[in-house]
């Protein structure tokens, strides 16, 4: 009886859909890491803001970042008057949407709908494509309407897709060939783009960050009130014979 | 003090003394329920948090196409405690399911729908029904990617009834499409109406309980006998001895619902879907759909039944009588004892099976037809080479035989002899 209830409980997370494609490097992004949020704001507001706002994150609430309302307005603040305003763009929705086809997304919950490894894999795999309208293409996001923000960073790359055999299956290895360096190495840039990444997962859910303290102390309590709980119970069930 | 406040009040009140009695204090229970009878009480627990986390999700939640994403970021991010009022609305409507579900198996389990609890069985039933609608119209009101495609999907199998189908959707959506009207009047049912039905059936789901009694693992009548002493040999009454067992049950409940809410309130996605997080969006389908893990044991058997006609109405009707077929289930019970420890083979080996086809058609529902790939060969009789769906198709026929063969099958049963007293021990 208590088997068949655990292959109720745990049946659903067992299933993992198999995603075809480019296969997605883990994120080693970490919430809780205050330098790298810090880093990853100040790439945010540097080279995605132009197009991408966060209307849902006020520039307040990069205070949790043990950033003081000096530093947020003279470092980060290039598009706003009060520290209590949203964290916008300045772009026309409707020029953006003539220039690329498609106005470029709020990001305030986009880690959420991606996922942490969607977005590291994907600000890393752009590369040159003489064939699409900005010359960029990315290899997570086929034919994507955004040009490689970050381009200068990690230098322009060419991808090569070599289609092999794996046993029985038809499968594709790519390889990364670098056109001209940029002004970072490539573990240099996959820091940045860490730092980035971790910076979008902490818009998308910024109570992630207090709610794992909480949750220990709240399942302390609750430890603590089963024993009296259980104890409670034992003590009147002692004369049901 | 607390003495003579009661006795105050029980002078110019005495029903409330005697509703006490006659629901806590002297509802005798039979003393050998197990595990499986927390969940009503858990249920109850999850109704009652739902109501208190919505009532202050609607305080801050604006039900309008064009503010409903952007209310519930405010809440998850401007609003003082938003975010664990929101987490525990969203968790507590899968908890809500995996208590009523369990609740339900527990009533498979040990005949609680056979008689003399067919009333009670049927109100139950109700509530799993108001509770689906419940859930339904809620899950619109994030205005989500998925709310709405969601919402869409639904509302067109009403489309799909033949003649009336139409003109039906178009006065359940209130417009041609998913839209702010659609919102509006989802938000109206989902706050008020269906939570007033649910609070009603629930206490007419407890007064039939106690009218008859409570069922209990053996399947046996515990109130039968009393000792020299006048009282009974294998009931207790339900305070103190259920309220004190009860609350551990609740704590340990609580303790698994926090984990869930504090450490992965996505519940790797089963919980919140990551699609949800992308706004509304009525020009732009995205590739997959699918329901709440909730809904989809009853979305597979939908899309397992094959289009008559190009009508999807087959399938709608499958739906339907997969959820509604549950209401017979007293009269489709032949079997002379109540519960599984007496039952014989052929009830154990259905009920086994039925728990098997309804977790594999849950697990497909999730996920798109072609999950597991395509058969290699090609016959007439194929009408998709999806092997998903062949396997939903078979699991759907498991899922209705269980039913339909059911009067057949419980009364040839093997059953063991049925003790006179419960089964306990201290």
């Amino acid at each position: 009886m208590k088997h068949l209830l655990l292959a109720l409980l745990v049946a659903p997370l067992v299933a993992l859909a198999a995603e075809e494609g480019y296969r997605l490097d883990p994120s080693p992004n970490d919430v809780r890491d205050i330098v790298s949020l810090q880093a990853g704001a100040r790439t945010y507001v540097n080279y995605c803001l132009g197009c991408h706002g966060m209307h849902f994150m006020r520039y307040s609430s990069l205070r949790a970042l043990d950033l003081t309302d000096a530093q947020i307005e003279d470092n980060l603040m290039f598009t706003a008057e009060k520290i209590g305003a949203p964290i916008e763009n300045g772009f026309p929705a409707k020029a953006a949407k003539a220039w690329f086809g498609v106005a470029p997304p709020d990001l305030s919950v986009v880690a959420r709908s991606r996922g942490a490894d969607w977005l590291y894999t994907y600000l890393r795999t752009f590369y040159r494509d003489p064939k699409s309208a900005t010359g960029w293409n990315n290899a997570v996001f086929p034919n994507v309407a955004m040009p490689h923000a970050l381009w200068t960073l990690q230098g322009q790359r060419r991808l090569e897709t070599v289609p092999v055999e794996e046993g029985g299956h038809h499968a594709v290895q790519y390889r990364w060939v670098q056109l001209t360096p940029g002004t970072q190495s490539a573990a240099e840039y996959d820091a940045t783009v860490r730092d980035l990444v971790n910076f979008l997962v902490y818009a998308g859910e910024p109570a992630a960050v207090h709610r794992r303290p909480i949750g220990i102390v709240v399942l302390f309590v609750l430890g603590v009130l089963f024993i009296f709980a259980y104890l409670l119970k034992k003590e009147y069930w002692k004369d049901v014979k | 003090m607390a003495v003579g406040l009661w006795k105050w009040i029980d002078t110019r009140m005495p029903t409330l003394g005697a509703e006490w009695r006659k629901h806590a204090a002297e509802y005798y229970a039979p003393k050998n329920f197990n595990f499986w009878y927390f969940f009503g009480s858990l249920a109850l627990l999850v109704l009652v948090v739902q109501i208190v986390s919505g009532i202050f999700l609607t305080m801050n939640y604006k039900p309008d196409a064009n503010l409903a994403f952007g209310s519930v970021e405010y809440i998850m991010r401007d609003v003082p405690g938003g975010w664990i009022i929101r987490y525990i609305h969203s968790t507590g409507a899968s908890a809500f399911f995996i208590v009523v579900y369990l609740h339900m198996f527990r009533a498979l389990l040990y005949g609680s729908h056979k008689e003399p609890r067919e009333l009670v069985w049927i109100f139950g039933m109700l509530i799993y029904l108001t509770l689906m609608g419940e859930a339904f119209f809620g899950y619109l009101l994030p205005w989500g990617q998925m709310s709405y495609w969601g919402a869409q999907v639904i509302v067109n199998l009403f489309g799909a009834v033949p003649f009336i189908g139409p003109d039906l959707a178009l006065w359940i959506r209130g417009d041609y499409v998913i839209s702010d009207a659609t919102l509006n009047r989802f938000f109206a049912l989902h706050v008020i109406a269906l939570p007033l039905v649910l609070l009603g059936l629930v206490v007419a789901h407890l007064l039939a309980l106690h009218d008859v009694g409570s069922n209990n693992p053996d399947g046996v009548d515990a109130k039968k006998l009393k000792g020299p002493d006048g009282h009974y040999l294998d009931a207790i009454p339900f305070h103190p001895y259920y309220t004190v067992k009860d609350l551990v049950g609740a704590v340990v409940f609580l303790a698994i619902f926090c984990f869930v809410m504090f450490f992965t309130p996505e519940m790797g996605g089963y919980f919140l879907e990551a699609n949800n997080f992308i706004p509304a969006d009525p020009l732009k389908t995205p590739p997959h759909i699918a329901p709440v893990w909730y809904f989809t044991p009853y979305y597979s058997i939908l899309r397992a039944v094959p289009p008559l006609f190009h009508s999807q109405f087959p399938g709608v009707v499958a739906m339907g009588v997969a959820v509604v077929i549950f209401f017979f289930l007293p009269w489709l019970d032949r079997s002379p004892v109540k519960s599984i420890r007496y039952r014989g083979p052929n009830f154990k080996t259905a009920l086994a099976l039925f728990v098997v086809v309804f977790l594999i058609l849950g697990y497909l529902g999730t996920e798109p037809t072609t999950v597991w790939g395509q058969f290699t060969f090609d016959a007439f009789f194929l009408d998709t080479r999806d092997i998903a769906t062949w396997v939903a198709r078979l699991c759907t026929i498991v899922y209705f035989l269980f039913f339909f063969l059911m009067p057949w099958y419980t009364a040839r049963d093997k059953v063991k002899p049925v003790p006179q007293r419960v089964t306990y021990h201290a």
